[in-house]
């Protein structure tokens, strides 16, 4: 090897190493510049002296939303949300996808099934077909609107069920002998052996119902029904105080301050932002069984 | 008769599942004969008035629909490109980074935006692109550039979108193709080396044709969402300044059938993207399905 091209390659990483650190600092850069704008007085925020680094470090807006009722209440609805979206999606996702991963010698009808699922990935009715039929079926205005319609994630199914295939088939049978059924199967062998496709797939449901938003826009005639995003669309994106009843002038010029409105944004991201490290561990997992097998 | 007994639990646990996808997804499918429809909430789907295409009609004389379906094409074939080609060339120089701990917080750092709402990212970029008190705006001044106005002028907008796109989504992609990376066999490179090739044919002719088979594969699953420029994206990010060039189908969808409650004809526009949409989805997984070998269970 000469010379030449071993510093070449030297000054190929250096550049390379340069440029991946800077890639990386631009997409985080605006979650924490929004925060520092937080963290700062109003008035160093609205005359952009705020970069990364708060400016008169202050509490104020937090403590400012933190005693706002508005605020608590999207945010108590929102862990109901997710707490029963969490708890239907993954009762429904497992058993769904057990009868489906088995062979069809074992389960003659499973190929049927299986259609039935899929075609749901492949066709839809469309925005007011979906609207008019949970509206039918009386769910509007009622947090089971947010829980219920989407009970069962297709694509998280398909995951599980191929983690479930991917098992020892000598377990199961040998449970079988031992005069197990199905049920007790499902429960005592699968479900344990599969604790790390259904973390994956949890932490997604998780991360799926606090970010959701849109359904609670239509699904909800008013604005004190809304989970914590859908309020932040409304006070943040749409900037529309007006829409939550029963405020004076001077709050709604409070809220829609630059201050408020980061602090808002930041309380929406944090809970994702603490499970994150967790989320992202799994989730590389969750790719390599899902999309790159085969 | 004994495989039936012995199948029945099976079938008990499959059916919670099957009743709310029957309603919940199966019931709007046949709610498209709205599309035919005077629809009046009231008199339901059996009692309102057949009007054949004239919903269809109606929606071929609007105005704006070229120019609609025209952003919606533009919008999401440019996001289909920038989002397979940045994270390859990303993957590419992350694969000549030596540090096992610098290739994972990179990869932690790059990857965060995904899992942020585009409530969230929108807020964040309404306030980062402001003319008048954006940071954005504030560092271009630096240089003497007037203030840009990224969500409300014509000619930004599509390529503001873009742009926000790709920082939400190219982590993902770049971890995808890095899988595929490390997957490839050490002894190809030994045997590169040894015909005396360098860092960059190496490169050319053992990384990209190893990771050629995910590339195809990312490449055509992503055909199935030709039609979907980013509902959430846009509606959050779009104002009535840049309808012109930032309205999709699925904006108009929500306006036309939410907001002025025409049902038939919100739902005519549904029913074209969706028949639409079913041939390049089924396409797409033909294709990966052939040429990936890629299958969904």
């Amino acid at each position: 090897m000469n010379l030449a091209a071993t510093r070449g390659a030297r000054w190929f990483a250096v550049g390379n190493y340069t440029f991946l650190v800077l890639l990386s600092l631009l997409c985080l850069f605006p979650i924490i510049h929004v925060l520092a704008i937080s963290l700062s007085s109003s008035t160093a925020a609205s005359a952009g002296r705020v970069t990364a680094w708060p400016v008169d470090f202050t509490f104020a807006s937090y403590d400012y939303i933190l005693r706002k009722p508005e605020f608590l209440r999207a945010f108590a609805i929102t862990l109901e949300r997710v707490a029963l979206g969490f708890a239907m999606n993954m009762l429904l996702t497992v058993l769904c996808a057990y009868p489906l991963s088995k062979q069809t010698y074992e389960f003659r009808l499973r190929t049927v099934y299986a259609w039935f699922f899929v075609v749901t990935i492949l066709f839809s009715g469309g925005l007011i077909p979906w609207f008019l039929t949970i509206n039918a079926t009386g769910l509007v205005d009622s947090i089971w609107a947010l829980v219920v319609p989407g009970a069962v994630p297709v694509f998280n199914v398909i995951l599980v069920l191929n983690f479930f295939r991917g098992l020892p088939k000598e377990v199961e049978e040998s449970a079988f002998i031992d005069g197990a059924g199905y049920w007790k199967v499902l429960w005592a062998i699968v479900v344990p052996l599969s604790m790390p496709v259904l973390a994956a797939v949890g932490l997604f449901t998780l991360v799926s119902h606090w970010n959701s938003w849109f359904d609670a826009l239509i699904l909800m005639n008013f604005p004190k029904d809304y989970p914590l995003s859908t309020y932040l669309q409304l006070i943040v994106i749409n900037s529309n105080p007006l829409a939550l009843s029963g405020q004076s002038l001077t709050e709604i010029v409070e809220i829609s301050q630059r201050t408020t409105r980061a602090a808002q944004i930041f309380l929406g991201a944090l809970p994702i932002l603490l499970v994150y490290p967790f989320l992202q561990k799994y989730f590389v997992k969750g790719i390599v069984l899902g999309s790159v097998k085969g | 008769m004994k495989s039936v007994k012995r199948e029945f639990p099976l079938h008990l646990m499959l059916f919670p599942g099957i009743v709310i996808v029957f309603i919940y997804c199966y019931i709007p499918m046949a709610g498209i004969t709205i599309a035919f429809q005077q629809f009046i909430p009231v008199k339901g789907l059996f009692g309102s008035e057949w009007i054949g295409w004239d919903n269809f009609k109606y929606m071929l004389d609007m105005p704006d629909i070229r120019d609609i379906v025209g952003n919606t094409l533009q919008i999401s074939v440019m996001k289909i490109m920038a989002g397979l080609t940045v994270p390859i060339v990303i993957a590419l120089l992350l694969n000549e980074v030596r540090s096992l701990f610098f290739k994972k917080s990179f990869q932690t750092l790059i990857y965060l935006p995904h899992f942020l709402s585009w409530i969230i990212l929108s807020g964040i970029l309404i306030d980062i692109l402001s003319p008048s008190e954006g940071i954005v705006n504030q560092f271009l001044s630096l240089f003497g550039i007037k203030p840009i106005f990224f969500l409300g002028s014509n000619a930004w907008f599509p390529f503001t979108l873009v742009a926000s796109d790709v920082w939400k989504e190219f982590g993902f992609s770049t971890i995808v193709y890095l899988a595929a990376i490390t997957g490839i066999n050490p002894t190809l490179y030994e045997a590169a080396v040894m015909d005396g090739a360098n860092r960059w044919r190496q490169t050319w002719h053992v990384t990209l044709p190893g990771m050629a088979p995910v590339i195809v594969l990312l490449a055509t699953l992503s055909l199935g969402n030709v039609l979907n420029a980013g509902f959430e994206q846009v509606f959050n990010l779009y104002s009535p300044s840049v309808y012109e060039s930032g309205d999709i189908l699925d904006t108009l969808i929500y306006r036309i059938g939410i907001q002025d409650a025409q049902y038939g004809v919100a739902t005519a526009i549904g029913l074209l993207k969706s028949l639409v949409s079913l041939v390049l989805i089924s396409t797409s997984y033909f294709l990966a399905y052939r040429l990936a070998n890629y299958r969904i269970f």
